[in-house]
């Protein structure tokens, strides 16, 4: 069982890129779940949303989750959000920020000794799509990282996924995903 | 003609999405609607469908649940397939009509993306107003998960709208829980889930000028009696059957079973839980767990919940040692209702099973594995000492000191 857990704001795309994670690994054959807890549901407030794939059926519903991946895409979250609760000792943070990652773990010491990525998704997608939806870049960063997927097949899926966008709109998020893929350190 | 929809095999829907499908492949005629979180995306998605031409039908926005009730009993008085989907204080505006629906025997399906009842105010998952429907005399059918909800939509449709039953019924779901999580769900295509319901067969419609009928009408003692006897006697007798056939007409076209009392390890369980929803299938998970540690556990889940299947039930429980009754809805003055079904359930049988209470999940707390491997500890304890080593009632999942009762 892989377990992902996204850390965002509501508003930022973090349901949609979980579920879009889903959608892509789905058509792979594995059983995946998507969700998310919404809270009072404000725009901009902190909010999680969360991943699993399996190779077998997904029996479990409980919303506690040991997460392998922590997916941070809001660069503020990383000093008010819990979003190291019940890691493990290789849970791997993936992290929106303008720092380095050596800059990240040094303002954030509970980041020592972990294994940290950086990129700059909200940048990527402010200078792509045109607005800060930071949630489709962290999947192409996801995509590095994890090696789960090669990029033309994730980004052929995505395309899928985002069918009822306006072209521009897709062509631009294709952009962002590469770009998180490449600069994701 | 409604366009259709190239669905692939496997879509990736969360529960409102699979409810939505199945009211778009089924083509229903009418949904008066009036949006309430969490089901507010199974009517937004239909009104989606209908103005880009996917369904021949019409979409009513309406000022209240009530009137999204009101205007779904009057359209199926009129003759035609009606739906519509509601959650929590929207459900409780909606009793009053729901006991129209039942009485004038109208076979409309609503979808009921569980919720709690404030106050406080809580838009997440648990199931009080799917107990606060269990008297209103219509067919209530519980999903786990996004499959469950498309699958029991066509079923849903297919026994309410039987000439013999037309009662109506409710497909279930866990608000939040299954309603907003994706997961694959196994697709028909259109014309193979509208060929399992069929085309709607209007009975006593009002649109039948050649043969006037008057519905909802007054009755008073002489014969109010005699209208809720029959319209039990069908929801007791004929019901059951209907759904038990549905189920197995199903069975052979998709390769998908549902049962009225599912089971999971039951044949030499010693110990189990019994709940609904989406904890069905985690408590499976733990039971799995479990068995591979060698305790004879299992799971009981009610895909049923009204009509409720006291003798399929009974016949599944007749050998446990020690139940688990899980509610997750607040009984508020009593034990918890799976706690007082199962009691009745096995009351004039054999069977003396140590049945014990557990109060979880309200306002969508979190029922994790853990919480479940406690209660089998106390089961199992439970089952050893042939008495309750427990309260009767636990507060399980509640922060601060431990509440429990009896």
């Amino acid at each position: 069982m892989l377990e992902i857990r996204w850390h965002s704001r509501a508003g930022q795309g973090a349901v949609t890129g979980a579920k879009g994670l889903a959608d892509v690994v789905s058509t792979t054959g594995k059983h995946v779940q998507a969700f998310a807890f919404y809270g009072s549901a404000k725009r901009g407030a902190a909010m999680t949303a969360y991943n699993r794939v399996d190779d077998q059926v997904i029996m479990n519903h409980e919303k506690f989750m040991a997460p392998d991946y922590v997916l941070v895409i809001d660069p503020a979250l990383v000093y008010v959000a819990d979003f190291t609760a019940f890691e493990k000792p290789d849970t791997v943070y993936i992290i929106t920020t303008h720092l380095s990652t050596e800059e990240l773990v040094a303002s954030q010491p509970k980041l020592q000794g972990k294994k940290v990525y950086t990129v700059d998704c909200i940048k990527i997608s402010q200078e792509t799509i045109g607005k800060a939806i930071p949630n489709t870049p962290m999947l192409g960063a996801l995509m590095k990282v994890s090696g789960m997927y090669e990029m033309d097949f994730f980004k052929e899926n995505m395309i899928r996924v985002l069918k009822k966008l306006p072209q521009k709109i897709i062509d631009a998020n294709m952009i962002a995903i590469q770009r998180a893929y490449d600069e994701v350190k | 003609m409604a366009e259709t929809i190239e669905l692939r095999d496997i879509e990736v829907w969360d529960g409102n999405m699979a409810a939505s499908q199945a009211l778009r492949q089924v083509q229903v005629d009418v949904v008066a609607a009036y949006p309430i979180t969490p089901s507010t995306p199974i009517v937004e998605n239909y009104a989606n469908f209908e103005a880009n031409g996917y369904v021949d039908g019409e979409f009513v926005m309406v000022e209240s649940e009530h009137a999204a009730m009101s205007g779904c009993i009057g359209a199926s008085a009129a003759g035609g397939r009606v739906a519509t989907a509601t959650s929590s204080q929207g459900f409780a505006l909606m009793v009053e009509t729901l006991y129209s629906a039942s009485g004038m025997r109208l076979p409309i399906i609503l979808n009921v993306a569980n919720r709690a009842l404030g106050a406080p105010l809580n838009v997440n998952g648990d199931h009080s107003d799917m107990y606060l429907g269990r008297d209103s005399g219509w067919i209530q059918l519980d999903a786990y998960n996004p499959q469950h909800v498309y699958d029991l939509n066509f079923i849903a449709f297919k026994v309410a709208e039987d000439h013999d039953v037309r009662l109506p019924a409710m497909v279930h779901q866990d608000g939040f829980m299954t309603s907003h999580t994706a997961q694959g769900v196994h697709t028909m295509t259109d014309e193979v889930g509208y060929g399992f319901v069929g085309e709607f067969q209007p009975m006593n419609d009002m649109l039948d000028l050649d043969h006037p009928v008057t519905h909802g009408v007054q009755t008073e003692e002489d014969w109010h009696f005699e209208h809720k006897a029959r319209q039990q006697h069908a929801l007791m007798t004929v019901a059951l059957p209907k759904i038990e056939a549905a189920f197995d007409a199903f069975e052979k076209l998709t390769g998908r079973r549902y049962n009225l009392v599912e089971t999971h390890q039951m044949e030499d369980a010693e110990i189990a839980v019994i709940c609904m929803g989406s904890s069905v299938e985690t408590a499976m998970e733990v039971v799995n767990e479990l068995r591979a540690q060698g305790i004879k556990a299992g799971v009981v889940g009610i895909r049923v919940f009204r009509p409720w299947p006291l003798e399929q039930l009974a016949q599944v429980l007749k050998n446990v040692k020690a139940i688990g009754a899980l509610d997750r809805s607040s009984p508020h003055g009593s034990v918890g209702m799976l706690f007082n079904e199962v009691a009745g359930t096995l009351f004039n049988t054999d069977a003396k099973p140590v049945l014990t209470n557990y109060i979880y999940g309200l306002g969508g707390r979190d029922l994790t594995k853990a919480h479940l491997v406690g209660i089998f500890n106390d089961l199992k304890a439970n089952m050893d000492a042939g008495k309750p080593t427990t309260p009767l009632q636990q507060y399980i999942g509640l922060r601060g000191p431990k509440l429990s009762f009896f």
